[in-house]
């Protein structure tokens, strides 16, 4: 019963969805107020009819209720609990339902927190915003309907796929969804604002906290995926340049320019036709990685071929709202007048060069990504494009783009001093160039390009204190002077300087790990002591054991150094009882930054050996560590008071027990 | 099975063909500088029957065949380019993982190039063009005098 509830909302949903999107076109096609005012509470509803459908889903699930085609196919009744609740969106039915669901929750938030919208703005956006929810909410019914039943119910279900059962799901899927369709209401506006052909600084102030939303939620979510495939996979690699992460990686690179230019935009007013082109790009990539994922045509071609119905429904929808997209926006772009001029080397400037590099680094990753389909279709040939490519095209682009972060803050707008910027950037190249130095001679004697790369990590970190080092008056104010200047600096510039640090440390982990790793593999017996980068590793047991859903080889290795313990790992090999499918899962020892990660092989046959694979990886979490940075600069950002007034944020009345709470008489 | 696409984790499943350890401890060759060409080698070819995994990360059986046949040519005195060039006349240009430089592959590798550079020059004659000052008017005197005069009464109240 719940389950048919949940089928009907869902129903109910794709119908309220269509309403979201006629009546406010009708109102403001004619200008009726009260079409337009009908928006907001129309998408509120809307969210409220998908969050019952997918609560519903979520029941199915915790109670395993097998006569649901969905759950029999993705639960076994004795998997752990968390993983009955995220199993929901481990498969292309419920993760789509997810993906409708962040749609309506978006689309209701704008109705909720944009009271001080125009109305007529706000009723495009929920309008268009209605139109993206209707298809894909049609896509699942149509094609990916989660609610089906079998009639008889089968007793047992056939298990999530085991890699899958790991806490990454849990958070890496809602927080990419989020990223994703986030970029939905920036495409919202931009549609709005070709429309209605209007377009001014409010706007930008009005999109620029939804992109930035969307930006640290992507950010979060690829960066917990790169580290949830680095633990799980077991061997160390932490991007693979895998078709499905490029896909992530696309609408990130975008959404990272929309974010500059979007800024260029607000402060001066140039750039328009620019930033709604990246508005409209950023959620085009979303819904392309959608394609390629949901419709299988990554794997080959033909595999397309053989279930083409998803595939082209999804193409279906990615044309529509792509070509649609781009078609209003040639047929409008020239009525928007592009303000504000400047000179080259300025602030605006600069972010033209992050946009120009952001912009070829999607390009580059969009052919990458997609040449080997093109040549298969054209020519039947079958090529790869594989890490080296991208290492060869993507690298260098990113030099460039990194070497000119520092400035960019130091320039001013619309005529900016090179020299001076330099002049207040020196301290911070002279340190970078110093750390970089004695980090890689005298500490590892590393090779000239590890050196560079270090010194450009840290020259974003210097870059970004030096930053706001002189945003404070350092160092010619008094120490008093600054530490007032620096409680009134915008939260939007430490946001920049915390983000642009945190690039730094990844880059950072990135030359540390690439350039210093080091690996060894050899057969080991428990009780045998290896020696490996200065530590000693002893092999304590090794067991079977039996997990919830899983059997597994359990190994116990003690590290230490100069004979003093520092810690344990413990390394397993699963083999899930359902699917007969084995997994791994790496034994993993942190010290400070540094890992020390062992991975179990294959047990020899006819003895009690088994092939040990041991890595020394330095630094290697300050590129997660880097992303928490960019994180937490965008929410800093986020909180800007700029952005709070400007923004979907209802002033809060002021507090009354202020004055109650003051000084006792 | 459905679950297996199940987005964005794909590339875990997908690529890891049989999870874990690729070079196992018997294939190691004894001449570290050998080896380390072996490796060198290895990153660049794919393994074929896994979906985006260089034969060095795959536990495979093909992928190790392949290793074994690398260094087995690598002790037999051979180059690391003729080597590459049996590999890919006995399996095509699938197994590169990076794409030869022919015109096939142009569109592939000519896009970052031609992207930078075309974009480059747009968007520095646009600058240039927001630079000359041809496209503004300057004010009238009249113009002049009325912006003094709203300049001024906006002064007054903020005082």
């Amino acid at each position: 019963m719940i389950v048919e509830l949940g089928h009907y909302a869902l129903v109910l949903g794709f119908a309220l969805a269509l309403a979201q999107m006629l009546v406010p076109f009708v109102g403001l096609r004619n200008n009726d107020a009260r079409f337009i005012a009908v928006a907001p509470s129309l998408s509120i509803v809307v969210f409220i009819a998908i969050s019952i459908a997918f609560a519903a889903l979520t029941w199915a699930y915790v109670v395993s209720d097998f006569s649901v085609k969905n759950v029999w196919e993705n639960s076994f009744s004795t998997k752990p609990l968390l993983y009955k609740f995220t199993g929901v969106w481990g498969n292309h039915e419920g993760s789509m339902l997810l993906w409708v669901l962040i749609l309506a929750l978006f689309g209701a938030l704008v109705a909720i927190f944009g009271n001080n919208l125009p109305p007529r703005l706000k009723a495009g956006v929920l309008a268009t915003q209605g139109t993206i929810t209707a298809a894909f909410t049609a896509f699942l019914l149509l094609t990916s309907n989660p609610f089906i039943r079998l009639v008889p119910a089968p007793i047992e279900g056939r298990d999530l796929n085991p890699i899958l059962q790991d806490i990454g799901l849990a958070i890496h899927p809602p927080l990419l969804y989020l990223g994703y369709v986030g970029f939905s209401i920036c495409f919202s506006f931009a549609i709005t604002a070709l429309i209605e052909g209007r377009i001014d600084a409010a706007w930008a102030r009005w999109v620029r906290p939804w992109t930035l939303t969307a930006w640290l939620f992507l950010t979060a979510g690829i960066s917990m995926g790169s580290y949830w495939a680095y633990y799980e996979l077991g061997w160390g690699g932490w991007w693979f340049w895998d078709p499905v992460e490029n896909a992530s990686f696309m609408p990130w690179l975008i959404g990272t320019a929309l974010l500059h230019s979007a800024l260029v935009m607000e402060k001066r007013e140039a750039m328009k036709v620019w930033t709604i082109l990246l508005s409209i790009l950023a959620f085009s990539f979303a819904l392309l990685g959608t394609f390629l994922v949901r419709s299988g045509v990554l794997t080959s071609v033909h595999s397309f071929a053989t279930d083409p119905t998803r595939g082209l429904f999804i193409l279906a929808i990615l044309i529509a709202f792509i070509g649609g997209a781009l078609i209003l926006f040639g047929l409008r772009a020239s009525t928007l007048r592009n303000g504000g001029m400047f000179h080259p080397i300025s602030r605006e400037g600069a972010l033209v060069l992050n946009n120009l590099f952001l912009t070829t680094a999607t390009a580059t990753v969009f052919v990458g990504t997609l040449y080997p389909l093109f040549i298969e279709a054209l020519f039947g040939e079958k090529i790869s494009v594989g890490e080296p490519y991208f290492n060869m095209t993507f690298g260098p682009l990113m030099i460039p783009l990194l070497i000119a972060v520092p400035f960019g803050p130091f320039l001013a707008w619309k005529r900016g001093n090179l020299y001076g910027a330099f002049e207040r950037l020196w301290v911070a190249a002279g340190l970078s160039l110093l750390v970089a130095l004695v980090f890689a001679y005298v500490l590892y004697q590393a090779p000239i390009l590890a050196s560079f790369g270090i010194a450009l990590a840290f020259w974003l970190i210097f870059g970004a204190i030096a930053d706001i080092w002189a945003k404070a008056g350092l160092p010619k104010a008094k120490p008093a002077v600054a530490w007032a200047r620096l409680k009134g600096l915008p939260r939007s510039s430490w946001g920049t300087a915390l983000a642009h640090a945190g690039v730094g440390i990844t880059t950072l982990g990135i030359v540390s790990v690439t350039t210093f790793e080091q690996e060894t593999v050899l057969t080991m017996a428990p009780g045998e002591t290896t020696q490996f980068v200065g530590y000693d590793m002893r092999f304590d047991s090794l067991e079977a054991r039996q997990g919830p859903n899983f059997v597994y080889d359990h190994a116990v290795f003690t590290i230490s150094k100069e004979g003093q313990t520092i810690g344990v790992v413990e390394p397993e090999n699963r083999v899930y009882v359902a699917s007969r499918m084995p997994t791994t899962e790496a034994g993993i020892m942190t010290m400070v930054f540094n890992q020390y990660y062992v991975s179990l092989g294959n047990k020899i046959e006819g003895t009690d050996q088994i092939v040990v694979r041991v890595w020394w990886k330095p630094m290697v979490t300050l590129i997660w560590w880097g992303t928490v940075f960019m994180t937490i600069g965008g929410v800093v950002s986020l909180s800007d008071r700029r952005l709070r007034i400007g923004a979907p944020k209802k002033i809060k009345p002021r507090r009354v027990d202020v004055v109650v709470g003051g000084p006792a008489q | 099975m459905t679950s297996i696409r199940a987005f964005l984790f794909v590339f875990l499943t997908s690529i890891a063909c049989v999870p874990a350890l690729a070079v196992n401890p018997d294939e190691i060759l004894p001449d570290p500088a050998l080896e380390q060409r072996a490796r060198d080698i290895s990153a660049n070819l794919r393994c074929l029957v896994c979906q985006n995994q260089s034969i060095d990360d795959s536990d495979a059986q093909l992928a190790r065949d392949l290793r074994v046949l690398v260094r087995e040519r690598l002790v037999a005195g051979e180059s690391n380019e003729q080597i590459m060039d049996y590999v890919v006349g006995r399996y095509g240009e699938f197994v590169l993982l990076r794409p030869s430089f022919s015109m096939k592959n142009l569109v592939l590798w000519g896009t970052p190039v031609l992207v930078l550079l075309i974009g480059g020059i747009a968007a520095f004659s646009y600058s240039r063009r927001q630079a000359t000052p041809t496209g503004v008017l300057s004010l009238s005197a009249e113009e002049e005098a009325r912006l003094n005069k709203l300049l001024d009464e906006q002064d007054n109240s903020e005082q």
